[in-house]
């Protein structure tokens, strides 16, 4: 027997109509138009940090939409359960970039529902203990790994003290051409890095998020949405005694 | 006795010379028969004289190393807007079958024979290894 879980393309082709109308009308005469998107041609640098702000009070139980379409963008559903696998265990190890987590404080017995990725910290554990530089950080702060000089030997994911990374133990069906994956490599969020590429500011999930929850942009800018957002809410940082700067804050946890 | 070693010596470089000239031309004509068989986007350009971004006798001989330079210029700094991509590669050398449906330019048959990429690989016995992740059919 063979379950097959293949990306919703009728999904996929309403999100890519969606994008494309970048023009929107505001008033008649008044045409509002986002940003040209073109392709990257010069190196990334420093001058740019992306990074993240996840109101979780905003999180609703048992709302799957950012993890449903991070999986849709990344293909990560493009992958069957080899014959013969223990469907449970196959179900544990399945490549997943967003987590959703629930906690709960013992005190109060407040309930928060979170979703948890990489946080890109500024010191990646990831990357120290890569042994052959597969694991990096990006100038722009994109924690990333480079599927080519992957071993497959998953120290990083022994070292993420956030559990973000996945490994790839299968081969896939299709190869999503916005994110090239074979069996043996680890993988995780990389702040959707084919958008911001192509000129793009926004990420998968934060776009299906239907609460607004998560806001995604440039530490580095003093006026970018995110830096506003994160000078005005109280954040924390997940595991802020491991002082590795993440770049996914949270606030109301 | 210095005499002779140099006569060797040349021979050698003669025997040489021979074996790499016929090397070359059993790669090139390996690679042959897509361009005046197949239907792609390539081969449609090769038609009206056009060229791929370097000229066919470079491309043969460097598109590896082209490859892998903008692979991690790509994953690395972001740079997107090249003037090579692998997807680039797919994107124009790939064959279309009669119902419409893209060929995998690994395949060993197809409109003009073997396919682009395994027309010389297979020949040559060198491995390729892009598509155990990368697309082999264009994704438009």
């Amino acid at each position: 027997m063979k379950t097959t879980d293949q990306t919703d393309h009728k999904r996929r082709d309403f999100l890519k109509t969606g994008v494309a109308a970048s023009a929107v009308t505001l008033a008649p005469g008044i045409v509002m138009h986002t940003a040209e998107a073109a392709p990257r041609d010069k190196a990334v640098d420093s001058s740019v940090r992306w990074g993240m702000l996840i109101d979780s009070s905003k999180c609703a139980s048992g709302c799957d939409s950012c993890v449903q379409a991070c999986n849709d963008e990344n293909g990560l559903e493009a992958y069957s359960m080899p014959e013969g696998a223990d469907p449970e265990k196959w179900d544990q190890q399945r490549p997943k970039w967003i987590r959703s987590v629930t906690l709960k404080d013992n005190l109060s017995g407040r309930i928060s529902n979170l979703p948890l990725m990489c946080q890109h910290c500024e010191n990646p554990p990831c990357a120290d203990v890569c042994p052959t530089g597969a694991s990096f950080r990006r100038a722009d702060g994109v924690v990333m790994v480079d599927r080519h000089i992957c071993i497959g030997c998953r120290y990083c994911m022994m070292a993420c003290p956030y559990k973000a990374r996945s490994f790839i133990h299968e081969n896939v069906d299709i190869k999503p051409e916005l994110a090239p994956r074979g069996k043996g490599c680890v993988e995780s969020c990389n702040f959707c890095v084919h958008r911001l590429d192509d000129g793009q500011t926004t990420t998968a999930c934060q776009d299906a998020c239907p609460e607004n929850a998560i806001i995604f942009g440039d530490l580095n800018d003093p006026n970018s949405e995110v830096s506003k957002a994160l000078a005005e809410y109280p954040s924390v940082q997940i595991r802020a005694d491991l002082r590795l700067n993440t770049g996914v804050r949270y606030s109301g946890i | 006795m210095s005499k002779s070693i140099e006569q060797k010596s040349v021979k050698f470089a003669v025997l040489f010379a021979l074996l790499v000239s016929l090397l070359m031309i059993s790669t090139a004509h390996a690679g042959k028969n897509w361009r005046a068989e197949g239907n792609s986007k390539a081969s449609e350009m090769a038609q009206t004289g056009g060229m791929c971004v370097r000229d066919t006798a470079d491309m043969r001989r460097n598109h590896m190393d082209l490859i892998q330079h903008d692979r991690d210029v790509t994953v690395h700094q972001g740079i997107r807007a090249l003037d090579g991509s692998l997807k680039g590669c797919v994107n124009c050398h790939a064959n279309k079958q009669e119902s419409g449906e893209y060929v995998p330019v690994t395949a060993m048959s197809g409109p003009g024979g073997s396919q682009f990429c395994a027309s010389c690989h297979v020949y040559t016995s060198v491995s390729l290894d892009c598509f155990q992740c990368h697309s082999t059919v264009p994704t438009e």
